[in-house]
């Protein structure tokens, strides 16, 4: 007998914002397949017109409070570029540390509270507390960490305070610094058991092939920060093209806008970090990657959390290195206050200017347009989820069919976890707009 | 005695305060050794459509589907928490307010802005009783922790209604009006041990006016350091533009 399935999943559960799942087979022919994303519109680029180029970065880290620092980052470096500031070389090392802590505490927070609870057959952390005790003090334990670190470089991890236009309005003292290297070494213990509990999980088996869009660049450092726009079909292009490489478009069941390049969808996120530049892994982040057997290009949705621990492994012997460089080398007189640059210390000019960075669920771009006052006149974020969410709509199309012979039940819950395993950050992904540069 | 039934529940805002909640750590442990958490779904799959004892309300009200979801909560929880500043005051949600809504839409989704309607952003008192609030964006955790005890002891909390300067002082720093910056701790509700200035930065007013401002004083500041008032204004709309719907 032909099948009929008809599953829908009204606020998605353990991702980051509100999303539908449609699923609609009728006779055993797959007829709706779609992530709906219902998250109310706040309207960010729009609220940011009028506003000092000063505030933007303030304002957008607001659109996401779990990568706040990411947002933080890409607007400072779009606000650089319009306003021509280059950052020193003591700026741009903190700002990589400043990433690292991000990546290290969005990565363990989806690995362990939002994936293992799937892979370990519950519902959520909480009744991890009794079943698996020690792993639900440990994630805890390295949330907290990496919250501590953020708090001593920035002042806090949701919505940093210290990092702005310029530079930092505060830098760690050398008492700092020492703090931070210790609790980072101090942690090495525990990611080691991160790796062994992500070993022993078994993730599902499927494949797709699609195009992988990250940072790329001609250094031998794995590139977060700063870069030009690759594709695992060949593509490579500068930041300022971006949008010939999101193509955005809109479909009415989303608040967030689609994104296509060479094909009809393309992913973004650690597994396409990994799938195009994977040879610059610190030597520590390969052993793992051979000991689990992740090879580029890798096309299985399910693995980007695998990914993510590879990079979490990488991050925190980066961020040990990056501190020890800095080790009784800061230079203190870069502090600097900013406000709202109320006494012209920083030159202001007109100008567009692009910031595009590696946040933990992918390549997130910010632009701005400024008038010679530097008051912002047009805005644009492209949000990672908003660039994956039609691969994951593709994704779907190509499981469901595979799995009918499941229950309905099992099906939900094997497309639950392909969307949650692309990390998605629903209330990051509803802010687009249509925008015609005047002078683009 | 049983514990008492907790839900989360997110609105229009980012989701950072919901985090914070994960930023306790180990210690979270404890706090959910005194509490049920029923709904949270951030974080958990359980859903919980009965009675509860406490709602945690995070996010701004911002659309008609919002106002009918926050008053069928309101109606099941014998205790209301306004949550972060999206929630107490309407927070960055409430610049929207600065704009035709129309124009708003069209700008960020060009012509298929009529999928996504919209309406004023309001703070949750401005559209149900709210029994607590915790202010801040996001929320400060030692104050998050008093007033929950406070609710689970069912005794007041009162945010403090001085200025964030008082704070400041105590924590000696370097005044942001001598460092030739805007500072909008003078009005600001104080309750966040002044968080940004602390670290160098400005305070942007995301606890919401005082009650009673010394506007006298703020003024003499203003004019002792030549900054018009329009500035100060334009940046009190970042966060308290909702603060003028009554």
């Amino acid at each position: 007998m032909k099948k009929n399935v008809n599953i829908s999943v009204e606020y998605l559960t353990r991702v980051e914002g509100h999303g539908n799942i449609v699923i609609n087979v009728k006779e055993g022919k797959l007829d709706t397949c779609r992530l709906d994303i219902v998250e109310a519109p706040r309207f960010f680029e729009g609220m940011l017109r009028g506003r000092s180029i000063f505030e933007a970065q303030h304002i957008t880290s607001r659109i996401c409070g779990i990568c706040a620092c990411g947002h933080t980052l890409a607007s400072i470096q779009a606000a650089e570029d319009a306003l021509g500031i280059t950052p020193t070389e003591q700026t741009i090392k903190l700002r990589k540390l400043l990433l690292h802590y991000e990546m290290l505490d969005s990565h363990i927070l989806h690995i362990y509270l939002l994936v293992a609870p799937d892979l370990l057959g519950v519902k959520s952390f909480v009744p991890l507390i009794g079943s698996h005790n020690e792993v639900v003090r440990r994630a805890l334990r390295m949330k907290k960490t990496f919250n501590d670190l953020c708090d001593i470089l920035v002042g806090r991890h949701v919505h940093p305070i210290s990092a702005t236009v310029g530079g930092f309005t505060k830098l760690p003292n050398p008492k700092d610094l020492d703090a931070m290297l210790d609790m980072l070494k101090g942690m090495r213990p525990d990611m080691d058991a991160t790796v062994e509990l992500v070993t022993s999980l078994k993730f599902p088996e499927f494949e797709r092939d699609t195009e992988y869009v990250a940072l790329v660049s001609d250094s031998s450092e794995y590139p977060f920060l700063m870069g030009a726009i690759g594709s695992t079909d060949g593509v490579r292009m500068d930041k300022r093209d971006y949008k010939k490489i999101t193509n955005e478009f809109v479909v009415p069941h989303s608040s967030a806008k689609h994104a296509k390049l060479c094909r009809e969808s393309y992913a973004v996120g650690a597994l396409a970090r990994f799938n195009l530049n994977s040879e610059k892994l610190h030597p520590k982040a390969k052993e793992v990657v051979t000991a689990l057997g992740l090879k580029p290009k890798c096309i299985n949705p399910y693995l980007n959390t695998v990914a993510q621990l590879v990079e979490c492994v990488h991050c925190l012997e980066d961020a040990i290195s990056i501190l020890e460089d800095l080790k009784g080398n800061l230079n203190y007189n870069e502090e600097i206050v900013v406000g709202l640059n109320e006494h012209g210390r920083i030159p202001v000019r007109a100008g567009n200017g692009v910031g595009a960075v590696e946040v933990p669920r992918g390549i997130l771009f910010h632009n701005y347009e400024i008038d010679e006052k530097g008051i912002i006149r047009d805005a644009n974020c492209i949000i990672p989820t908003s660039q994956n969410t039609g691969n994951i709509e593709y994704d779907m199309m190509k499981l469901v069919p595979e799995i009918l012979d499941r229950t309905g039940e099992e099906i939900t819950l094997a497309i639950e976890m392909l969307v949650r395993s692309y990390d998605p950050c629903i209330s990051c992904s509803t802010h687009f707009l249509d925008i015609k540069f005047i002078n683009a | 005695m049983e514990k008492p039934k907790v839900a989360f529940f997110d609105f229009a805002c980012c989701e950072g305060c919901q985090l914070q909640v994960a930023n306790i750590g180990e210690g979270l442990l404890d706090v959910l050794g005194s509490i049920d958490v029923v709904e949270f779904r951030e974080v958990m799959s359980e859903k919980w459509d009965k009675e509860l004892d406490v709602a945690i309300i995070e996010g701004s009200i911002t659309n008609p589907h919002a106002v009918e979801r926050i008053k069928q909560i309101r109606e099941r929880a014998k205790v209301l928490i306004a949550y972060g500043s999206c929630a107490t005051i309407g927070g960055v949600n409430g610049m929207k307010n600065n704009f035709s809504f129309d124009d708003i839409r069209k700008y960020v989704y060009g012509d298929s802005y009529q999928f996504f309607p919209t309406e004023i952003t309001k703070a949750v008192h401005q559209a149900v009783k709210v029994d607590y609030f915790v202010n801040g964006c996001p929320i400060y955790i030692p104050e998050f922790i008093t007033v929950l005890k406070a609710v689970l002891q069912g005794i007041p909390y009162d945010v403090p209604d001085y200025p964030v300067c008082v704070e400041c002082k105590l924590n000696e720093n370097v005044c942001m009006y001598d460092r030739e910056v805007t500072c909008l701790g003078t009005v600001t509700k104080a309750g966040c041990n002044s968080w940004c200035i602390n670290n160098g930065n400005i305070c942007y007013g995301c606890r919401g006016m005082v009650s009673n401002p010394n506007e006298k004083g703020a003024q003499d500041v203003l004019t002792k350091y030549k900054i018009p008032m329009d500035l100060v204004l334009n940046k009190m709309n970042m966060y308290n533009k909702c603060r003028e719907i009554f």
